[in-house]
């Protein structure tokens, strides 16, 4: 990696590495929502709140725009990833169910006498 | 390996699983119509389910949550649509609020999940959809949910993915 990868690993891992930042990332990624908005939904000041928003910004993963007074936030990180990626991962979600169901239906003890 | 074969759509947003138990089709069925049973393949061991309501008939409904090691909770449910025990059943699989009802901005997938006999076992198709990459991204998202692993190789793609400066 780069050092300019590096920076944004860092970046990008302290903006993930706070609960509030991921709750807000994840209602960013659902829709566009006004600053405000979002500062109502946590029992912190909006300044706090603004605060939070401007670190996902600079680990690019949400992107700011004014409409009249107010500021949209929305979820970014569709912009580097494929659907193609994305559904290989769903696969890995999926093999690691059908993993588990392998391993509960092969630890049954099984009755071999029928 | 139990998984046989994996197809994806990109253009229908379409993953289909396809997975070979050495099991009778009863067996595979029981998993997913004990709730006791089901808990313990759907979460990852990081991320234990628990099964709240199961009720696995057309329009019944399989509401239940996950809880993380700090001990958050994330919740789903099915909404089931069709069922023709033990061979299929088909349901809408969303994300649901606190008190796990379910939540409408929360994107669904359409499954259908279909066993047959096959070779002594039971052959197991896993057939998932999207409506929008959108909905699909916003579940890997919750890569939470998932265990670690999932977001962490996001991350990974995601520094890989942009452009240096």
């Amino acid at each position: 990696m780069t050092i300019v990868d590096e920076e944004r690993a860092d970046a990008l891992f302290h903006a993930l590495a706070d609960r509030t930042r991921r709750d807000i990332l994840r209602r960013v990624l659902a829709g566009e929502h006004s600053v405000s908005a979002l500062a109502a939904s946590y029992d912190m000041s909006f300044a706090a709140v603004q605060k939070h928003v401007a670190v996902l910004e600079r680990a690019s993963l949400l992107t700011k725009r004014r409409h009249g007074r107010e500021q949209l936030a929305s979820g970014e990180v569709s912009a580097v990833r494929s659907v193609a990626s994305l559904l290989g991962e769903l696969e890995q979600v999926w093999r690691a169910r059908i993993a588990r169901i392998d391993e509960l239906i092969t630890t049954d003890v099984p009755d071999q006498e029928d | 390996m139990p998984v046989t074969d994996v197809t994806h759509d990109v253009d229908s947003l379409t993953l289909t699983i396809t997975a070979q138990f050495a099991a009778p089709v009863e067996r595979i069925w029981e998993v997913y119509a004990d709730p006791r049973q089901l808990e313990k393949v759907w979460g990852p061991p990081s991320h234990p389910a628990t099964v709240v309501e199961h009720d696995l008939r057309p329009g019944g409904q399989m509401k239940y949550f996950m809880t993380s090691p700090e001990g958050d909770k994330y919740a789903g449910y099915w909404k089931i649509t069709a069922v023709d025990a033990p061979r299929s059943f088909t349901f809408a699989d969303g994300f649901a609020d606190a008190d796990l009802n379910p939540n409408p901005d929360m994107p669904v997938s359409t499954n259908v999940y279909t066993f047959s006999e096959n070779d002594g076992g039971t052959r197991a198709v896993y057939h998932s959809t999207y409506e929008s990459a959108e909905g699909l991204q916003q579940v890997l998202d919750m890569g939470v949910v998932e265990g670690a692993s999932s977001a962490i190789n996001q991350i990974d793609d995601l520094v890989a993915s942009t452009p240096a400066g």
